[in-house]
């Protein structure tokens, strides 16, 4: 990560292009403080690239100024692979809903853990499917109605921090983005942690879930650090992430690996052996080939 | 008469090693001048279950599997049961005594039957069962009367890392076959022309033409997710990238591979992913993507049987259409079906080009059967340096400038739109699937706006039509005033032309005409070609004629006969002679073909 010698402000991460998030939808204050962190980090913004799937909140890169990848429906995390093993220079940030990322494209979040790709995966996570006008979701809590659980929800949700934590992530977070500051830093961390972070954002979906609501979390939630977590131990942290439901919703860093596993990038042994690959010169001359023939003759 | 062209078939078991065996047999022959073609019919088992490869030898290059068998190597009883009566006269059956113990008194006519003692010609065979293969390829040589030291040399090569004890406990392996045989048969009446031992000549796979095509075409990330016939490309490269500067992964699935690929090609990299059918129905929505986000990428489809599953372990020309369907609405691709090994290898180096230039997702579609046949190449046609990398209009901080007003997706007379590769000072943009305008601000949603829609649609599709101005229109190989004219595309070539030339001994003149750019398709260059044909008939390996469909809503021209196999096994010259000839007698104008000698037939046991 490199970083910029010109002071940088969040500003210089607007876009010109206003967000066309309903008012009052919690995707504001990811966006808002993810402008933030990469500005406190002096990250500069033809140095990031913000890759989304489909989905409100995957509109976001439009509104981000940086390079960006606005891809298919639960496919950031491949995408955003591909970039980082290709230019190990650039700051890569995939991000998307809970349909997005816990939904149709779970497994990749899964596989990118195992091979601990160096990338920062944001999940607005409103416990339904925004853009498609508010069906339920892998978070939506059990019971509820959505417009195809008019019956109410039979599914139980699904537990992104153990799953993350069980598959191996070194950086486990979830924040609220009804607290821009908490949620800055909980970035900063993953952003600057080598490996693969996740940090899951409670942002509320003002139109389509009139259940989880701004009060609905504010009513609940409670502040690892104020608890005295110590995000270093697994087992704490793992306890902690059971804990979701009606009764309290927990925000803050679960899990940082004190030990942290060694990124993808340098465990491959080309990507490993150099500069980015993308900064290698192309093509190989008839002399260097030739063992690859000879080989076979 | 001696043969100058004869087919070898050795059959066993899978884990008999007959592909290792097949490989020394190989080599052994191009190192002395002669060529081979050999195609391995296998099944999806791991042990036991039916291998039958069949080798071609013969002075002249041979362009497919023939349609014969002069020789047998029978591994165990069942293949020697199987196959001993499909031995033209003139031929040979050689077989281990120990494994094969019920061997008839006699052959059919002219068939001259080999028992081979192997434990007492090679006593480490009770500890080394494999060692049969060699001691039958020494005796084998013998048969084909042909200098023992194509064989010496390549297993001293093979083993050249094992230390000289084991080569020389090979090498007299295959010494004691090649005395005991020469001393107890006859040799066959054969007009090869083998040379002083030398390497001259590579053995190649398809596979590994695509994998040294991406090496010249300076790939720097190979990604694959295992399913034959593709993984040969996959473990080439695993065991050849790294030393090359590529680096190899294997995701979850193929929808990862096409979206990483497409990721690894946006931010700058070449990067190439492959798969069979199967895979590339779950790559197809990211086609889709690269289209509209135009990114280059390149995958190579292999073919296998189908539907679904299918024949994994078989050949086929069925995912034409599939590759068509490839993904939702209209966007530029380019879709190339190479003809040969050397192609293959050209076109890796020729698609990687047109992808960048276009800035567009291209499929190259192999099947089983030129993926993973062996053949005979000369290594010098292989040249990496040329056709030089070209990047296209391709913005990097080196050519970058300040990137004033710099618009990803501006609209250009050729629809290609300079494209900046993140990293790059000055040229922010976000690349979306959504359909949006030339600087990449969505117009899908609230913005929708049918002008600009209109606008966009159009540039991106105008790239066809520069792209296949540059592509080089299909040939008419053969006599003008030809009777008939064959029709195929992709790895037909060879035995089309060899069926041609079969014809032709006959007195049946034909000319033949191979599609290798499938789209953008030469319309009127086809429709012209054709137009002046006698007799179109389309030879495809597929059931439906998805490429006379093809032909049809291309040019209006509609087949006049069509010569079809979809069994699983590759066609045989002699398969569109007889074709040819009964749409020729008017008896049909659809002929199907089908392997059925003897030795292609298994009777499962829940049918007896
Ligand atoms: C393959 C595919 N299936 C379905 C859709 C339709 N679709 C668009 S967004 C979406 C769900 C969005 O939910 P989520 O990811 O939670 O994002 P949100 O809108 O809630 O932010 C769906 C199902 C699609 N675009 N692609
Ligand atoms: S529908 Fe919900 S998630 Fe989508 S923009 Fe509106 S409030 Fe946000
Ligand atoms: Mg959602």
């Amino acid at each position: 990560m490199a970083t910029a010698t010109v002071e940088l402000k969040p500003k210089d991460y607007k876009s010109n292009i206003p967000p066309d998030w309903c008012p009052g939808c919690g995707d504001f204050g990811v966006l808002n403080a993810l402008q933030r962190a990469c500005s406190e980090l002096k990250i500069a913004p033809h140095e990031i690239v913000v890759v989304s799937g489909i989905g409100c909140s995957s509109n976001l890169p439009g509104f981000f100024r940086a390079y960006g990848v606005h891809g298919l429906h639960g496919r950031p995390i491949p995408v955003a692979t591909g970039i980082k093993l290709a230019n190990k220079d650039l700051t890569v940030i995939a991000t998307g809903g809970d349909g997005d990322g816990y939904g149709i494209g779970l497994s990749h979040m899964i596989h990118a853990i195992r091979r601990n790709v160096n990338i920062t995966y944001i999940v607005m996570n409103n416990q339904i499917y925004g853009l498609t006008t508010g069906q339920v979701s892998p978070t939506s809590l059990l019971n509820m109605k959505t417009k195809s659980t008019p019956k109410g929800n039979i599914e139980l949700p699904i537990n992104p921090l153990m799953l993350a934590l069980a598959a191996g992530c070194d950086y486990v977070a979830r924040g609220f983005s009804g607290d821009i500051k908490h949620l800055t830093e909980l970035y900063k961390g993953a952003l600057q942690h080598r490996g693969f972070a996740l940090v899951d954002v409670f942002s509320p979906c003002v139109t389509f879930n009139r259940y989880n609501t701004y009060d609905w979390f504010r009513q609940r939630i409670k502040k690892l650090e104020d608890k005295g977590h110590d995000p270093t131990d697994f087992v704490a942290a793992m306890e902690e992430a059971k804990k979701v439901g009606d009764e309290e919703v927990t925000i803050g860093l679960f899990y940082r690996n004190p030990n942290p596993r060694p990124p993808l990038e340098d465990l491959d042994e080309v990507i490993a052996s150099g500069p980015p690959l993308v900064k290698r010169p192309l093509g190989i001359t008839n002399a260097e080939a030739r063992p690859l023939l000879e080989e076979l003759m | 008469m001696a043969l100058d062209d004869l087919v070898v078939g050795i059959g066993g078991a899978a884990g008999d090693g007959i592909a290792s065996a097949g490989d020394t047999l190989a080599l052994a022959l191009a190192r002395q001048g002669l060529r081979i073609y050999a195609y391995n019919s296998y099944q999806s088992v791991v042990r036991g279950g039916r291998i039958w490869l069949r080798m071609r030898i013969a002075n002249r290059q041979p362009l497919s599997p023939g349609n014969v068998l002069n020789a047998l190597v029978a591994l165990n009883q069942e293949a020697l049961d199987l196959h001993l009566q499909e031995i033209q006269p003139g031929g040979a059956a050689l077989f281990n005594t120990h494994r094969v113990r019920r061997a008839p008194e006699k052959g059919p006519d002219g068939v001259q039957l080999c028992p081979i003692p192997v434990p007492d010609l090679a006593p480490v065979y009770k500890d080394l069962p494999v060692i049969q293969n060699t001691v039958l390829i020494g005796a084998l040589y013998a048969i084909m009367g042909l200098p023992f030291d194509g064989v010496e040399s390549v297993l001293e090569s093979t083993f050249a890392r094992k230390g000289q004890k084991v080569i020389d406990m090979n090498v007299g392996a295959a010494r004691a076959g090649y005395d005991y045989a020469a001393e107890h048969f006859q040799k066959m009446e054969l007009a090869l022309k083998p040379q002083p031992t030398q390497k001259r000549y590579a053995v190649m796979t398809g596979n590994e033409a695509f994998g040294l095509g991406a090496v010249a075409a300076g790939v720097r990330m190979y990604v694959a997710y295992p399913m034959t016939p593709a993984s040969g490309i996959l473990h080439w490269m695993a065991a050849h990238g790294p030393a090359v500067g590529i680096s190899v992964r294997q995701p979850e699935d193929e929808i990862a591979v096409m979206n990483m690929a497409i990721g690894a090609n946006h931010a700058g990299i070449r990067c190439m992913c492959g798969t069979s059918g199967g895979g590339f129905a779950l790559m197809t929505e990211a086609m889709g993507m690269a289209g509209m986000i135009e990114t280059p990428v390149v995958c190579i489809e292999v073919q296998r049987g189908g539907p679904s599953t299918g024949l994994p372990t078989k050949t086929e020309q069925g995912d034409l259409f599939q590759v068509f369907g490839a993904g939702q609405g209209d966007y530029p691709r380019l879709i190339v079906a190479p003809t040969n090994v050397y192609d293959c290898f050209e076109t890796v180096k020729e698609v990687f080009n047109l992808a960048e230039k276009y800035q567009l997702p291209a499929v190259i579609l192999s099947d089983l059967l030129l993926s993973e046949h062996h053949e005979t190449v000369e290594p010098d046609r292989f040249d990496f340096e040329n056709p030089p990398i070209d990047r296209g209009e391709l913005i990097t901080e080196a050519n970058g400038g300040d990137g004033e007003a710099y618009l990803r997706y501006k609209i250009t007379e050729t629809g290609v739109s300079p494209r900046a590769i993140p990293g790059v000072p000055g040229h922010l943009y976000v690349a979306p699937t959504d359909e949006h305008d030339e600087d990449g601000v969505l117009i899908s949603d609230i913005y929708t706006d049918p002008v600009r829609r209109k606008r966009m649609m159009e540039k991106r599709m105008r790239k066809m039509v520069y792209l296949k101005n540059e592509l080089p229109p299909p040939r008419l190989e053969g006599p003008a005033d030809a009777e008939v004219t064959l029709v195929g595309w992709g790895s037909t070539w060879g035995v089309i032309r060899e069926a041609v030339e079969a014809l032709a001994a006959e007195g049946i003149k034909v000319n033949h005409l191979q599609i290798k750019y499938i789209v953008p398709f030469h319309g009127e260059e086809v429709a012209q070609i054709l137009s002046k044909a006698k007799k179109i008939i389309m030879v495809e390996q597929n059931f439906g004629g998805q490429l006379a469909r093809h032909l049809r809503s291309e040019t209006g021209i509609k087949a006049d006969g069509h010569i079809r196999k979809y069994d699983g096994e590759p066609f045989e010259p002699k398969h569109i002679v007889a074709g040819v000839k009964r749409i020729l007698a008017g008896e049909e104008e659809l002929v199907t073909c089908v392997s059925d000698e003897p030795g292609w037939r298994y009777d499962h046991p829940s049918f007896v």
